[in-house]
């Protein structure tokens, strides 16, 4: 319950914001990091931005994430492990 | 993959190094469903130490909601007059009489949320209903509730009501170290999303008042792996401290507009735990001035007695006094098609991921589940 997953905020009116993630738009509140600015990397919980992260360690996870899920889809096919790889790049980022 | 300046593998080296210099078994907690399942996926718990176990502490909001509070909220929701927004993870969990799932198949009306607004905006366009908005959640979850009973007071509706069962992790954590039986603990992997609203320094009284170690860390593997690194080289080093190994997101006093909005819309107050209990000052309720959101008044809920289902072992699980595969229910009767205790509803729940990841996996293998479970908790 406790996901947060890291966007980069497109837009905002007010208290309501726009965030890109992986390519989806969706909206986000703001009223928990009012000074954030379109650009800013934020952590997203339930619809609420909780936090906005240093873009030099939201670049560093997002690099770490992809280079996850090219080694799972590098490995031979079909053992549990690169399940589990695959999995923590798709759903484990959302924390 | 490198994580930080140092790749997984050299992490792995290291801690296993660390842990051979300390000659005794040792065990940590993890008070946060995420890491629960994170430590599962990747494998984490069959690379361990011989020496050294990760237990899972009462970090799953969904497990440690007393029987009591879900028993109330599925009598709500079968409610025909109400409307019951909720966050997916609760549409499972068995009560007394059936779940909100089986509330809803019944035609009640129960809808999943992805945010707390979305309950209020139900509010706003179905004036003839009431809506109630079933928050369940830990510190980074609750400031989503207070946001909801402020926008819905600034809109004036009068059909949006709160069934509130928030609680604090830092209560847990103390009665835990204050237990008569307490489980093994020789320092926590603290939650990595609560502290982003309550902050490192929090977790200060934990490592003054008890002597135990704490590390704030992270979820991938590289980063978990760090952070009982850090662990073990403080046993090691007979060293107790306070590590902030999540700096991206956490902060040493946290969020504080998510803290004001805490404080202005809850106070805390005694709540009830599965497993642990009464916990003084454990849990947030509505503070007077809004007490008209509060659906448990609105709706004149009378308590109802807190019965774990029979045979349950969810309560010693989350206290970190037993494993899943202790249970006579896991597995056999308890699977997450058919689950009879929280701890196999929710994703972030110990039972399911033991079940999804657990060495109880090796028995079609061939491999007898008590040798491998030796294997990996030594």
């Amino acid at each position: 319950m406790c996901l947060a997953v890291p966007a980069k905020l497109i837009t905002h009116n007010g208290l309501e914001g726009v965030v890109d993630l992986h390519g989806n738009r969706l909206p986000v509140n703001i009223m928990l990091t009012p000074d954030a600015q379109p650009g800013d990397w934020l952590l997203i919980h339930a619809g609420f931005a909780i936090e906005k992260l240093d873009p030099k360690q939201a670049g560093e996870t997002w690099a770490l994430l992809r280079d996850v899920a090219q080694a799972a889809a590098n490995s031979p096919a079909g053992s549990e492990a690169d399940a589990s790889a695959h999995s923590s790049t798709g759903k484990g980022d959302r924390r | 993959m490198n994580i930080g300046a140092r790749p997984s593998e050299e992490l792995l080296r290291a801690l296993h190094a660390s842990a051979a210099d300390i000659g005794r078994s040792i065990a940590f907690m993890e008070v946060c469903g995420t890491h629960t399942t994170s430590a599962f996926r990747c494998g984490l718990h069959s690379v361990m130490p011989k020496n050294v176990r990760l237990i899972s502490g009462p970090g799953c909001p969904v497990c440690v909601t007393a029987q009591a509070d879900i028993d109330e909220l599925i009598d709500l929701g079968s409610r025909r007059e109400i409307t019951l927004c909720t966050y997916g993870d609760m549409l499972r969990v068995p009560g007394k009489h059936g779940s909100l799932e089986k509330a809803r198949g019944d035609g009640a009306n129960i809808e999943v949320v992805y945010s707390s607004l979305d309950a209020v905006r139900m509010a706003q366009t179905h004036p003839d209903r009431q809506v109630v908005f079933a928050a369940v959640g830990f510190e980074t979850t609750a400031p989503a509730t207070a946001a909801a009973i402020c926008a819905a007071q600034e809109l004036g509706l009068d059909n949006f009501t709160v069934l509130a069962s928030h609680k604090l992790i830092l209560p847990a954590m103390r009665a835990l170290l204050s237990a008569a039986d307490r489980p093994m603990i020789d320092g926590f992997l603290c939650p990595g999303h609560v502290s982003v609203i309550i902050g490192s320094d929090a977790y200060r009284c934990i490592v003054e008042e008890f002597n135990t170690p704490c590390v704030i860390g992270g979820f991938e593997p590289g980063l978990l792996l760090s952070s009982l690194l850090c662990l073990t080289e403080m046993i090691a080093a007979g060293r107790v401290a306070l590590v902030n190994q999540y700096p991206q997101a956490v902060r040493p006093t946290g969020n504080a507009h998510a803290q004001a909005l805490l404080q202005k819309v809850f106070e805390t107050g005694n709540a009830h735990w599965r497993g642990l209990g009464l916990i003084p000052q454990s849990g947030l309720f509505l503070r007077q001035g809004y007490a008209r959101f509060n659906a448990a008044q609105r709706f004149s809920l009378k308590p109802v007695e807190d019965r774990e289902p029979a045979g349950c072992i969810c309560g010693r699980i989350i206290s970190g006094l037993a494993l899943p595969p202790e249970c006579k229910l896991f597995g056999r009767a308890c699977t997450p098609v058919q689950p009879i205790g929280p701890c196999m509803v929710s994703s972030e729940g110990t039972c399911a991921a033991w079940f999804k990841y657990g060495p109880h996996r090796a028995e079609s293998h061939g491999v007898a589940p008590a040798q491998q479970l030796q294997e990996v908790l030594p």
